[in-house]
């Protein structure tokens, strides 16, 4: 591991207890989420790390508890370094503080969040749907909801199918 | 006068961007107007809601989505290799890219190798696409700005890498042509010549463009100290690509983390610090400088060899070999049917797109379908930072600086 990133790592371990695993020479820490935000300031005011590249999370439905890892990629351009945070979060109501007072750019990342795994993100200045329709129901990428398919129509079952049809009919 | 409750702009009601429009809104001194999803400007399906005082736009708030495809959670019910074919839909001015981003995410998570000739054939169509790319954009955004000849000249030249791209790949843009340890097959023989005629003709095209452009007033009227955005701003707003490097950041992933042996190529890396719309132009049309050098160095240095990695356990084997080996039938069978099984991980890998860093988080849990799968797309965090560069500007600057981003649509909503 490069000394830089093995400070920035040190510093995360011993304020934030975060615990370090290396996967093909990827870096990932896994950070509670109540220190998430003082993780993020540290390595971005103190390390360097000033681009926020990757935010997206991972739903363990029904195997793993607790439910969903919250990524996190963080880049340092001066050093040309890059580390994952990794937030578990409960299925239960799942919340998170936001990061956007450190890096603008999770804005639209957090949304995302919201929209696809209904990870609710506390202080975001614009929780809204960003993906998909403003009136859906549910949050597709979480792996208890399906995938879905299309019922295809016939000449014979025509009528039939198109009833019970989703979409708009005007 | 606007009611705030009953007023709705095409399904969504005022309420719900109350926070982002000002209070001159709902008093009616401001008028909030809607600009897309059909729009010629727009690139593409994207809406702006634009709270307007008279031509002066008060807040401009990006409405994504129309595009969403589903393809992260599409991928994650079929195999590894399969899924490969939608990822050219993402970007579909970058398709050989996006398999390229893609493969190199798979390639990582099982620790596979790929020949040296396939890296540089690798290159030499990511190169390519990236020309073709800068090509649309730079048609259309001077399309933009009123100047119709430049567009016709510029999908001219990209024609010529379409042509090139269906030689290899049997495709003008889905070509699908990398796949995960190599590529489909060996490129056909008139492939180098067709090549060496595009890198012969093409250099002295972009002066054409140059000559119509660079030093043209109502070009330099309608670009230079429009959408000026700082260096602290860009990073702050997570910018990539030729965004970032406009603005003073020299920061390129082909130098930074080379992949596909780009550490083997002598390139530059164009920046500029004003960070204006001229400036972006000016970085754009030097990348494509330096990607015909790129392409011409590694077309001369283009080893022969195999194509594809001799690990039987991911890559199918050659058609000659399923007649004579029962192993290569058994592989072929398993890997087309089943399909692969990588070890249980997740990797996050990026590579440069046209319009900046493109990184796929893959995660694996040991079965042969990717666990998960993330497109960081740089149209998506791109195009962020819209609304604080409209703020203030005029409409017409607005068409500006949305072609200035270069968002493709298909990139932003997957």
């Amino acid at each position: 591991m490069d000394d830089k990133l093995q400070k920035a790592v040190e510093a995360l371990t011993n304020r934030c207890a975060a615990q370090t695993s290396e996967f093909r020479s990827d870096i990932s820490l896994i950070v509670a989420s109540e220190h998430l935000v003082e993780a993020c300031q540290t390595l971005h005011e103190e390390f360097g790390y000033d681009v926020l590249a990757e935010l997206t999370a991972v739903d363990y439905w029904p195997q793993q508890k607790p439910r969903f890892h919250v990524v996190y990629g963080l880049r340092c351009l001066q050093d040309n370094l890059f580390l994952m945070l990794r937030v578990p979060l409960d299925g239960n109501a799942p919340s998170l503080p936001t990061i956007t007072t450190v890096y603008a750019n999770a804005n639209w990342f957090e949304r995302e969040l919201w929209d696809m795994f209904g990870i609710h993100i506390e202080g975001h200045p614009d929780l809204r749907r960003i993906l998909m329709p403003y009136e859906w129901e549910g949050h597709p990428l979480r792996k208890d909801y399906p995938l879905g398919y299309e019922e295809v129509q016939f000449s014979f079952n025509f009528d039939e199918i198109d009833i019970r049809k989703p979409y708009a009919k005007e | 006068m606007l009611e705030q409750s009953n007023v709705t702009i095409t399904g969504v009601s005022v309420d719900e961007v109350r926070h982002l429009i000002s209070d001159r809104a709902p008093k009616g001194e401001t008028v909030l107007l809607n600009m897309g999803p059909q729009h010629p400007s727009t690139h593409g399906v994207l809406r702006l809601l634009l709270e307007l005082d008279g031509e002066i736009v008060v807040n401009c708030i990006p409405d994504v989505g129309f595009l969403h495809t589903g393809v992260e959670k599409n991928m994650e019910a079929k195999t590894y290799v399969k899924a490969a074919v939608m990822t050219d839909r993402l970007d579909y001015l970058n398709t050989v890219g996006n398999n390229l981003a893609y493969c190199l995410a798979i390639e990582k998570l099982v620790d596979l190798d790929v020949p040296p000739r396939a890296q540089a054939i690798r290159v030499i169509l990511t190169e390519l696409q990236r020309i073709a790319s800068h090509l649309v954009w730079l048609g259309t955004h001077a399309l933009d700005l009123a100047a119709m000849s430049v567009f016709l000249y510029c999908f001219r030249e990209r024609e010529h890498i379409l042509d090139i791209l269906e030689m290899v790949g049997g495709q003008r843009m889905m070509t699908t042509y990398i796949r995960p340890g190599g590529l489909w097959r060996d490129t056909p023989v008139e492939f180098e010549a067709a090549v060496r005629r595009f890198l012969d003709l093409f250099p002295a095209r972009i002066d054409e463009y140059e000559a119509l452009l660079t030093k043209n007033p109502l070009f330099i009227e309608r670009t230079r100290n429009i959408g000026v955005l700082a260096k602290e701003d860009a990073l702050h707003w997570g910018a990539t690509g030729p965004i970032l490097r406009a603005s003073g950041v020299a920061h390129d992933l082909r130098k930074a983390r080379p992949y596909s042996g780009y550490e083997l190529y002598d390139f530059d890396i164009p920046s500029m610090t004003a960070g204006d719309t001229y400036a972006r132009y000016v970085v754009r049309v030097e990348e494509m400088r330096q990607s015909v050098r790129i392409v011409r160095q590694a077309l001369d240095k283009l080893p022969y060899g195999p194509v594809r990695s001799n690990n039987r356990k991911y890559v199918p084997p050659p058609r000659s070999e399923i007649g004579t080996s029962m192993e290569a039938l058994i592989h072929h069978f398993k890997l087309w049917t089943e399909g692969f099984t990588p070890p249980v991980g997740a990797v996050y890998h990026a590579v440069e797109s046209p319009r900046g860093e493109l990184g796929v988080y893959l995660e694996s849990d040991g079965s042969p379908k990717p666990y998960r799968v993330h497109w960081r797309t740089p149209s998506f965090v791109n195009m962020q930072v819209l609304p604080s560069l409209a703020k203030g500007r005029l409409v017409a600057d607005l068409v500006a600086l949305i072609g200035t981003i270069d968002i493709v649509l298909g990139d932003v909503d997957r």
